[in-house]
């Protein structure tokens, strides 16, 4: 048994860390709410020469020939940074589908974000190419993420490999709502140390640390069941890295607005960003329900 | 990253598995916070330390297997899962028996660790006092020096101790420098609890068993081969053990799933009520979560990493879990939840049991308050 990541895994994360740090700032992502695609212009590029697409695909076909356990700690720095690509989407759910590094992918159960930016399409209801559906318009609460309704006639997918490209996409989303999670408490706690009232850092009442302190315990426990996942790839195992990892999120997002106070309830400050992507993620690849209930049929 | 035991490892749980179905004790033991259930106990203590299964990451010469923490979690994984006793001799074990490893003289562990081991000698906890709870530092009891007699006279009240109406010593902290304030001039002692001007009274607890005492010393004299640790530098040796109890070595994360798969049975027992179908997955994914949390862990403790302020992220998380557990097998119970006799008994029981928990080992509070300010950064004040 030895559960934890390599040397190298750490210092890919690392190198891709340090390109979102430059490439997709609290600026990048809030000019995506504006702009034509919702996405960050030229930035996809740059993960595709680093190799971050192709991850998962052989070497053979253009890709890294990894795996998910190493797949999962770049999407957690995708959820820390609430990168608007498709990239759970294209890296871990659509590459080892479609079979090769050169796509993009849009995928989900019903609203597929960046649908529309992307080459092949993929829903509960089988597989699309982009130039024969139409696709409907709807308005995420994130704003960076453009949302469509496929309509069209789909091409059947083998059912096994779309449940195993289902799942990669759950372990995904919940490695993204772990990375996001992370960066609303790192914003929170940097806040309570300089924010003061009655004199003092708020950081320093009880009251503000008991919450933090919750936040801090949910995702230490939601993190490693998403490694599990990863490396094990079962079914049960991703739903309950996703259910837990929505749940870290969804409490995080809450202790964060409420330490923060009213300039958290505002959009000129970068917490909305990281919440609304979370409330989104907690929606998409199926919600806590959903999972529970993948859960429950497992072990009940 | 490799999530398989080992041949070697697997050979030891089966090893485990077999030699528990063959022993652990039915019908289970009565409660071992009693007189009569701590007898009992011991016995089950001494099978256990003469097959050598009492302290398997012990040193062989204490009687234990030299097993590697990876063993030590298979083996309380199968411990759990066999329904086997609770462990009178936790306190010495699992609290006092680390600090002895790190502080003790050889003469110390020579003398005192397979007798805790076997449960010959059975350890009880002094640290609080009537005024000193989660504010442990505020400790009055006093040592006063015996150079003539070459120790120390004890004097002052211990309180909460567990089991220490029935334990034979006491390991605890006392104030040895007068003039020192809070965490300083504190000293830590080893006390046989049959020393003259001891009187130890039974407290009756929130579950009915005398499982708490007071414990009352009026110039006790105690030698100086039972200091541990140097004179006025008990705190820092205390510290190493609240880290044990806190973390890893008191909680072992077999504990809980064994509680959620009972709950789990119990649910089908109780007719897969729907209404209860969420919470009760949720709640066996929260077990899961810790012993995935645990092998995280444990992995950076086995390359040299120490756990640190976490500990206190793993207390709170364990100890409302168990809390979590049993208040949905009382709501799964329903009516039947109410009764002391009968199957569900035992539900109700471990409730009482369970609610311990949050308070003991450094409030959930006080945890909090750690997880703020060392892992989080936040100012103390």
């Amino acid at each position: 048994m030895r559960f934890a990541f390599t040397e190298d895994q750490l210092a890919f994360r690392d190198a891709v860390r340090e390109l979102l740090d430059n490439e997709c700032t609290p600026a990048h992502v809030r000019a995506a709410w504006t702009n034509q695609t919702g996405r960050v212009p030229g930035l996809w590029d740059k993960l595709a020469e680093m190799g971050v697409i192709g991850m998962l695909a052989p070497e053979a076909s253009g890709g890294l020939g990894m795996t998910m356990v190493d797949l999962v700690l770049i999407l957690e720095e995708t959820g820390r940074c609430a990168l608007p690509e498709p990239i759970v989407e294209t890296a871990a759910f659509g590459v080892p589908l479609v079979g090769t590094v050169d796509v993009t992918v849009a995928a989900d159960h019903r609203y597929v974000p960046w649908a529309d930016t992307s080459d092949v399409i993929v829903t509960a209801n089988g597989r699309f190419a982009r130039d024969a559906v139409e696709l409907v318009p709807h308005t995420s609460v994130d704003g960076a993420r453009r949302l469509f309704e496929v309509v069209g006639t789909p091409v059947p997918v083998d059912d096994r490999a779309l449940g195993a490209a289902f799942d990669r996409g759950v372990i995904g989303a919940a490695a993204q709502q772990c990375g996001l999670a992370q960066r609303m408490l790192d914003l929170t706690a940097d806040y309570a140390k300089e924010r003061r009232q009655f004199g003092v850092p708020i950081g320093s009442f009880q009251a503000v640390k008991h919450h933090l302190a919750n936040a801090r315990i949910a995702l230490e426990f939601a993190r490693p069941l998403v490694y599990r996942a990863a490396a094990t790839l079962e079914t049960a195992h991703a739903s309950m890295a996703k259910a837990k990892a929505d749940e870290a999120a969804r409490a995080t997002a809450r202790a964060a607005l409420q330490c923060h106070g009213a300039i958290g309830y505002t959009t000129e400050y970068d917490l909305h960003l990281y919440m609304k992507r979370s409330w989104a993620l907690a929606r998409s690849k199926g919600d806590r329900r959903l999972h529970l209930d993948r859960v429950a049929e497992a072990i009940l | 990253m490799d999530l398989s035991f080992s041949p070697e490892e697997e050979a030891f749980r089966a090893e485990c598995r077999s030699w528990l179905e063959a022993n652990v004790p039915r019908p289970p033991l009565p409660s071992g916070d009693t007189r009569a259930g701590f007898t009992a106990h011991l016995a089950w203590e001494r099978a256990l330390f003469d097959a050598r299964w009492a302290v398997v990451s012990w040193p062989a010469e204490f009687g234990g297997r030299d097993a590697s923490l990876w063993e030590w979690l298979i083996f309380e994984e199968e411990y759990y899962r066999a329904g086997a006793p609770q462990r009178v001799t936790q306190n010495g074990i699992f609290l006092l028996a680390p600090t002895i490893f790190e502080f003790g003289t050889p003469e110390q562990q020579a003398r005192i660790l397979a007798k805790m081991a076997s449960g010959e000698q059975t350890w009880c906890q002094g640290w609080s006092e009537p005024n000193a709870g989660s504010d442990l530092a505020g400790i009055q009891s006093k040592a006063v020096r015996d150079d003539a007699a070459g120790g120390w006279r004890l004097s002052g009240q211990k309180t909460w101790t567990t089991r220490g109406a029935f334990c034979t010593h006491l390991f605890g902290l006392f104030r040895s420098d007068p003039d020192a304030e809070r965490h300083h001039g504190l000293t830590y002692f080893l006390v046989d609890l049959a020393t003259p001007g001891i009187t130890v009274r039974g407290v009756e607890r929130l579950d009915g068993d005398e499982g708490f005492a007071e414990v009352f010393l009026d110039d006790v004299f105690v030698p100086d081969a039972d200091v541990l640790g140097q004179p006025n530098q008990g705190w820092a040796v205390a510290m190493a053990t609240t880290g044990s109890e806190r973390g890893l070595t008191l909680r072992s994360p077999g504990r809980f799933l064994a509680t959620a798969q009972r709950l789990i049975d119990l649910y089908h027992a109780c007719g897969d009520d729907p209404r209860l179908r969420e919470r009760v997955t949720a709640a066996y994914i929260d077990a899961e979560a810790y012993r995935w949390q645990t092998f995280w862990t444990v992995t950076r403790l086995v390359e040299g990493m120490s756990a640190g302020a976490e500990s206190s992220m793993v207390k709170v998380f364990w100890s409302e879990l168990d809390v979590r557990l049993h208040e949905l097998a009382l709501e799964l119970l329903s009516d039947h939840a109410e009764l002391l006799d009968g199957d569900s008994g035992a539900w109700m029981k471990g409730y009482e049991f369970a609610l311990a928990g949050p308070i003991y080992a450094g409030t959930n509070e006080i945890q909090r308050n750690v997880i703020a300010e060392r892992v989080l950064g936040l100012p103390r004040r």
